[in-house]
């Protein structure tokens, strides 16, 4: 018999940090930045804002999967984050700029007048030029770090405990989640919200002191950022939900009475997982947006929550590497159907083009998904060989509650 | 004269020709009678003076003759002429040597006659403006009620003194009580500002305290304007509104401290960047007075090289902030009205003041029948949704999309049936087929395989949601599409100067009383009522009475997307009708839902007056920001859920679940 350790009772973890090293590694060799050149700058962005979607992907089924609480509001976590490190890349790329142009003059700057200056520069086009209170920290690298784990932290937090304690359940908390995001990205779409409104914040590709090295050496640096953040994730999750911590937060999912009978304090761990995603989807949102370049409001709006719990339902619940699988394919088709990439069908009297159809494709493969195959993606690797190592024939659901995991929906990843 | 003979004779003709025995014989009359009356004053008429003229213009004016109006006209403007050979007016054109002349009583040419004959008669200034009023009296006694009205819109665009008095002589002979009604409180606005006594403005100003109208409220703030002023102690004999305090809200000190300066009663300050253009302007070798210039990069460095350069004499002494705040301490800011009498300004307070707490009744009042309004749309948008969601326990996040499918059924109607009405008719009863059929669809293939399972059955309709949403982006395009409204439901019901609401959301409002009584009268008083309200309590108890729960559900989803389509077409006549015009309403409709309390009629009601009235209520206090409106009143759902989870209207027992 051999030892159990973590490791061995979940074998997903090796299989899955091997794929990603080996992927890794060969976009690596590939890229203009570091290898050959194969893969232009601008898609291996695009690789390493996929590994950021699969991080946050990944803290989803946790949340989602595992313990039942179908959150549409970590998109907004994870914009919040972006929001966080856009401002000090905004700020400190500005302040370098504003203290060179001042530097031309024949008397040097004082601190303020330099201040003044890159208020005026980043509010001008919300016709503003003071910097709002929570700019306070926007000059400081280490201030503003701390932010991106604080900030979205302490939001889940209260939000948590606030819908956590008045045992608000089910669809409910989905509508009130939603609620929630969508509040937070109507108070930034004003101009007065402090962060530039429907501007949002931009230029966040050009790391401040940084202007020399290319953007192929940055792009190869944040994918190789992404893709460490995406294995610690991983990490940290299937730790989270092994052991006893993760049979009490499934047993949430399945049947929460009951657990909360056998004494467990369900909400301090419901509260526990809910923050504790929040905040990796936050580090994951301040690793995708220097890749992106830009973020505004539209990225917090409740769809891109609802498109997170796509792909998450796709790829497979209740299966770390298949939310991240789910989200990985589902994002890059979607970018290569979006960009035109896929080829036109024509049908004699009228000719599919992918720009207009992929919605309505997105929109029927999910449904038939969700009516079909519930396994989704993940459920492909059922097929190969032994499912689990000890796995007692299930009769029936795994518990009484309307969350509950289905006996169709496979056996999950312990 | 060899040119005007045929002319004249053709007239002859004509005058025969169109006007036979007494008609013209009345014409002639008049004719007679208003030269006749210019030639009684003939000295007047030729050289009027402002104290003259008064005598031939209440003889005018007593005549009541209509062209006696188009010759006061035409004289104010220098047209009329006197011909020296025969010594009578006439309105004359120049034609170079000769003036053609014009019958000022017929307005028919009468000849011409030699450029030295005629004498061009010039009102002056004064003169023109007592011919003006004279004008308006006309005017505002003109037997057609619209040039009456006409007058009037003229006469509050641009009130002054002059017209008072032809105005009030014009309210006796007024026989239009609508118009009598609005002449009085014009001449009660009008004596407000310009009556000659101090009673009178008083008398005239406790009665504008009545109304509500803007022209009012306008004149009473025009009496209460007031100029800023500043002096070293408060003057005695000003008729002063409030003193303000510097540094207060009304007065910014920095504000405070510019006005100062524009008087001249204290020295300019110098502003961060003048201190910099003065260093600049003063830099040599490398210093700044003595400083280094790399000194120069803190405030400590530039406040010292600008001292430097203030006590060589340079520049003009820094102005510090203890400077700053003692010249504002010596002086004192007040505001002084432009009216100097203070039993006016004071009368005029109190009006303006019970006008505005008027107003302001009358504001909430039509804020409330604004919330009543948006109330009914949310009621309309879901009460489709709560009953779904109340009898199958399933969260349909395509219940907006079923909004945009009746509102493009309505749409398609009308590109098929012109008339408004007539594809209105059709329109409502097809958009519920419509989406009654899409939600039967819906139930069978989807919904119908994820009973008890809540949270696939929210994700699997926002699968079928996206689709619909790109469905109608390819078939109608992305920009939007009108849907108008027939005739009878432009325009609005105005109850004053305040409360308006237009006609279309008044139908919108009534269509909801009519589902509301609909929906109730189902669900209370039919068989199908009976059966959904058993399968809301218990299903399986439900199931074995006899009643199919299969098929109440399919009946009850196909209900209620069909009233979502009919509420699609309410929003569209108001609203434009685009893809995505659902996404829009369903978050407003699910906080209804849950706000309300599920499974219930009356909750939603509850929760979309609610919603309404929060969603109004906070954007009469910001009404610039919509947003923040939106952003406030989730805040609000979010804490109430917190004290009612279950809503305003909870079900109790085993019904509610638990």
């Amino acid at each position: 018999m051999t030892r159990k350790t973590f490791l061995t009772e979940n074998r997903s973890i090796f299989w899955f940090l091997l794929a990603l090293a080996v992927f890794t590694l060969v976009v690596t060799v590939l890229s203009t930045g570091a290898g050959t050149g194969a893969i232009s700058t601008s898609f291996v962005k695009t690789l390493g804002r996929t590994l950021c979607l699969m991080l946050v992907a990944v803290a989803m089924d946790v949340v989602w999967g595992y313990t039942g609480i179908l959150s549409l509001g970590h998109m907004a976590f994870f914009g919040l984050g972006g929001y966080m490190i856009g401002m000090w890349l905004m700020y400190a790329r500005t302040e370098i700029i504003v203290a060179e142009s001042l530097a031309a003059a024949a008397i040097p700057p004082t601190p303020q007048e330099i201040h003044d200056a890159v208020g005026t520069q980043i509010f001008g086009v919300v016709g503003a030029s003071e910097f709002p209170a929570i700019w306070f920290f926007a000059s400081s690298f280490w201030a503003q770090m701390a932010l991106v784990v604080l900030v979205p932290g302490i939001l889940a937090l209260v939000f948590g405990w606030l819908a956590f304690r008045s045992r608000v359940t089910g669809v409910y908390l989905s509508i009130l989640t939603q609620a929630m995001t969508l509040a937070l990205s109507l108070y930034l779409f004003q101009n007065d919200s402090g962060l530039r409104g429907n501007n949002g914040l931009s230029g966040l590709q050009n790391l401040p002191g940084l202007d020399a090295v290319p953007q192929s050496l940055v792009s190869i640096w944040f994918f190789w950022g992404s893709a460490a953040a995406l294995a610690a994730g991983y990490l940290l999750f299937a730790w989270v939900v092994s052991g006893k911590m993760g049979s009490v937060i499934r047993g949430i999912r399945d049947n929460e009475s009951r657990v909360r009978f056998l004494g467990y304090h369900v909400e301090s761990y419901k509260l526990f997982v809910f923050t504790l995603t929040g905040i990796v989807a936050g580090i994951a949102g301040a690793l995708y947006y220097p890749q992106a370049g830009i973020i505004n409001p539209n990225e917090i709006a409740p769809i891109a929550s609802i498109y997170l719990a796509v792909w998450v339902a796709i790829g497979g619940r209740g299966r770390l590497y298949g939310a991240a699988i789910g989200a990985g394919v589902v994002s890059l088709l979607s970018s290569w159907f979006t960009s035109g990439g896929a080829p036109d069908i024509p049908l004699g009297f009228y000719t599919i083009q992918w720009t207009d159809w992929w919605l309505v494709l997105l929109g029927v493969s999910f449904v038939a998904v969700t009516l079909l195959a519930p396994k989704g993606i993940g459920g492909l690797f059922d097929l190969m060989g032994r499912t689990h190592p000890v796995m007692p024939a299930r009769v029936g659901g795994y518990g009484p509650d309307k969350g509950a995991r289905r006996k169709s929906e496979g056996e999950e990843e312990k | 004269m060899p040119r005007v003979l045929p002319i004249v004779f053709a007239l002859v003709l004509c005058a025969c020709a169109a006007l036979p025995g007494t008609g013209r014989a009345q014409q002639d009359d008049a004719a007679s009678d208003l030269q006749s009356i210019l030639q009684t004053h003939a000295e007047e008429v030729a050289d009027p003076g402002r104290r003259t003229v008064g005598a031939v213009i209440d003889d005018l004016v007593a005549s009541g003759l209509p062209s006696a109006a188009t010759f006061l006209e035409r004289w104010a403007d220098r047209e009329v002429y006197l011909n020296t050979e025969d010594g009578r007016f006439y309105y004359a054109e120049d034609e170079g040597e000769t003036y053609a002349l014009t019958n000022i009583a017929t307005g028919e040419p009468a000849g011409s006659a030699p450029e030295d004959a005629v004498e061009e008669i010039r009102p002056n200034g004064g003169v023109r403006r007592v011919i003006g009023s004279a004008l308006v009296q006309f005017q505002l006694s003109d037997p057609d009620p619209a040039v009456r009205s006409d007058a009037l819109d003229a006469l509050a665009r641009r009130p002054n003194a002059e017209q008072l008095a032809p105005l009030r002589n014009s309210i006796e002979g007024e026989q239009d009580p609508a118009i009598r009604a609005r002449k009085e409180r014009l001449a009660a606005i009008l004596s407000a500002r310009f009556a000659d006594s101090t009673e009178d403005r008083i008398e005239a100003i406790s009665s504008l305290a009545s109304g509500l109208s803007l022209e009012a409220r306008a004149s009473l703030s025009q009496i209460l304007e007031t100029q800023q002023r500043v002096a070293e102690s408060l003057p005695e004999d000003a008729n002063i509104a409030t003193e303000l305090e510097p540094g207060s809200d009304a007065l910014p000190a920095a504000e405070a401290y510019a006005r100062l300066v524009d008087e001249g009663l204290a020295p300019a300050a110098q502003s961060r960047e003048e201190i910099k253009a003065a260093l600049t302007a003063n830099l040599a070798d490398g210093r700044v007075g003595g400083v280094p210039v790399g000194q120069l990069g803190t405030e400590a460095g530039r406040a010292r090289a600008y001292a430097a350069l203030a006590e060589a004499g340079t520049v003009p002494p820094l102005v510090t902030d203890e400077s700053r705040a003692e010249a504002l301490a010596s002086h004192v800011f007040y505001l002084e009205y432009d009216e100097p009498d203070p039993a006016i300004t004071d009368a005029a307070r109190t009006a303006l003041d019970e006008v505005e707490t008027r107003v302001f009744l009358n504001q909430m009042a039509d804020l409330g029948l604004d919330a009543l309004s948006l109330a009914s749309i949310y009621f309309l948008a879901a009460i489709g949704l709560a009953i779904t969601f109340g009898v199958m326990g399933v969260i349909n996040m395509a219940h907006g999309e079923f909004i945009m499918m009746g509102a493009y059924t309505g749409y398609v109607v009308q590109q098929i049936i012109p008339d408004y009405t007539m594809s209105l008719i059709v329109a409502l009863p097809l958009a519920f087929a419509v989406t009654f059929g899409a939600g039967v669809a819906l139930e069978r293939l989807v919904i119908r395989w994820l009973y008890h399972r809540p949270l696939e059955t929210l994700l699997a309709t926002f699968g079928i949601s996206i689709m619909l949403q790109q469905l109608a982006k390819n078939i109608f395009g992305t920009q939007a599409r009108p849907l108008t409204s027939p005739g009878w439901l432009d325009g609005a019901w105005v109850v004053n100067d305040v409360i308006a609401i237009s006609n279309i959301r008044i139908a919108i409002f009534v269509l909801a009383l009519i589902f509301l009584a609909l929906i109730l009268f189902v669900l209370n008083r039919t068989r199908l009522g009976l059966e959904v309200r058993a399968v809301t309590q218990n299903p399986g108890m439900a199931g074995s009475m006899g009643i199919n729960p299969d098929r109440i559900n399919m009946l009850t989803f196909g209900l209620g997307s069909g009233i979502a389509g009919i509420a699609g077409v309410a929003i569209g006549l108001y609203a434009q009708v685009t893809s995505e015009m659902g996404a829009n309403y369903i978050v407003q409709s699910f906080m209804t839902v849950v706000v309300g309390g599920v499974g219930n009629v009356w909750g939603t009601l509850a929760g979309a007056t609610l919603i309404g009235v929060l969603q109004k209520g906070i954007e009469w206090f910001n009404p610039s920001n919509t947003l923040a409106a939106q952003t406030y009143m989730i805040l609000f759902v979010i804490f109430f859920i917190q004290f009612r989870p279950k809503g305003i209207v909870a079900l109790k027992g085993r019904a509610a679940g638990d």
